[in-house]
């Protein structure tokens, strides 16, 4: 079954990000498939690589990367909420003016068109928030 | 049709689980994840809002949020079923669409 | 592509005190270029977003709640409120802005987009739709 997610808030003060990660582990691993993870309002704060968490705690930015990695997830920031909240790739960066970007490996920016893409393509639509 | 319903704040905190409960139809599943699991404990305020819902709504509660809150298994009220996130998944697949209460 | 599905957009939640108000908005704005069959739900809290009279001068923040008038033009005309959310609020239907939309077959007659349903007809209402956005 095709799965997708919407993740609505940032990591480590909810929970929210951290039950999509093993909800959405567990769904692969039962041989599930993921059409889109995608981020929104704080939920875009999962996408930034400047985040350093201690060493004995979970690191949710990179968990997630990893996981991209080796299902080839589609990771979505959604552009809207990106820009307020302060997170950028390189073109965003550029387009914006600012001098630096902190996108994380395996995150994309995109629009809110890809949220509906997603409800309009996966069999289940699921969300994760506060 | 079939609907799942995710709650994951106590009962205590926010009116999640009682909207919940009010919008689910006789056959629809309802799942307590995160904070959500206390309302699946015995001896709450909320406690008989549950079981009175036990007739028209399957619930279930995930058993790695309870573990990580220290709350034993046999505190739960009888009748609700405990999952682990491939259960979490099966129930997202079993059904036709689900609301997170957010 | 798939056939049309029904997309449920559900508001609970206050606006101004959180962004999910307005950055829900956003999505039926968007979601509305995808031609799919569109319903809003305003419950709980959610009806607050919907009231008349908001001002928000004072706080500082964008007063969104005129965009809500534009939905009609988005073809977003399918606007669920329900009456024990606005029981428990002390609200009446005259609290609320008037939504309506123009409809094409019937000579641009303006109509109103707002439906009171009770609770248990919202719950029919989501169990019957394709997909669920949750805010």
């Amino acid at each position: 079954m095709k799965f997708s997610v919407m993740i609505s808030e940032g990591p480590y003060t909810h929970q929210a990000s951290d039950t999509a990660y093993n909800f959405t582990k567990a769904a692969l691993e039962d041989g599930h498939e993921c059409f889109r993870i995608f981020f929104y309002h704080d939920g875009v704060n999962n996408g930034t690589r400047l985040a350093s968490p201690p060493q004995d705690d979970r690191n949710i930015i990179n968990r997630w990367s990893a996981l991209a990695k080796e299902y080839a997830l589609d990771l979505v920031l959604c552009v809207a909420a990106a820009q307020r909240r302060g997170i950028a790739d390189a073109d965003e960066a550029k387009r914006n003016g600012k001098n630096a970007d902190n996108i994380a490996p395996g995150f994309r920016i995109s629009g809110l068109g890809q949220l509906i893409e997603a409800g309009i393509q996966s069999d289940r639509l699921i969300t994760f928030g506060d | 049709m079939s609907q799942l319903h995710t709650v994951n704040k106590s009962p205590l905190e926010r009116n999640t689980l009682e909207s919940a409960i009010i919008h689910a139809i006789k056959g629809n599943a309802l799942l307590m994840i995160e904070d959500g699991v206390y309302g699946a404990m015995q001896g709450t305020h909320k406690s008989a809002m549950v079981s009175d819902a036990m007739d028209n709504i399957s619930f279930y509660v995930m058993g790695p949020d309870l573990k990580a809150r220290g709350i034993d298994e046999a505190r739960i009220i009888e009748g609700i079923k405990i999952v682990d996130y491939s259960g979490f998944v099966a129930l997202v697949a079993e059904h036709d669409v689900t609301q997170s209460w957010l | 592509m798939p056939e049309t599905k029904k997309f449920l957009y559900v508001n609970r939640k206050a606006p101004y005190g959180t962004i999910y108000a307005l950055e829900a908005l956003e999505v039926v704005l968007i979601g509305a270029a995808f031609e799919q069959d569109v319903s809003l739900a305003f419950l709980d809290d959610g009806v607050y977003q919907i009231t008349k009279g908001q001002d928000t001068k004072g706080i500082g923040m964008k007063n969104f709640s005129p965009t809500y008038k534009a939905l009609g033009d988005y073809d977003v005309n399918k606007i669920y409120v329900e009456q024990e959310s606005l029981d428990a609020r002390g609200l009446t239907l005259d609290d609320l802005l008037p939504l309506t939309w123009e409809d094409e077959d019937d000579d641009w007659a303006e109509k109103d987009s707002i439906k009171v349903i009770s609770a248990a007809e919202m719950a029919k209402i989501m169990e019957q739709s394709d997909v669920v956005f949750s805010f």
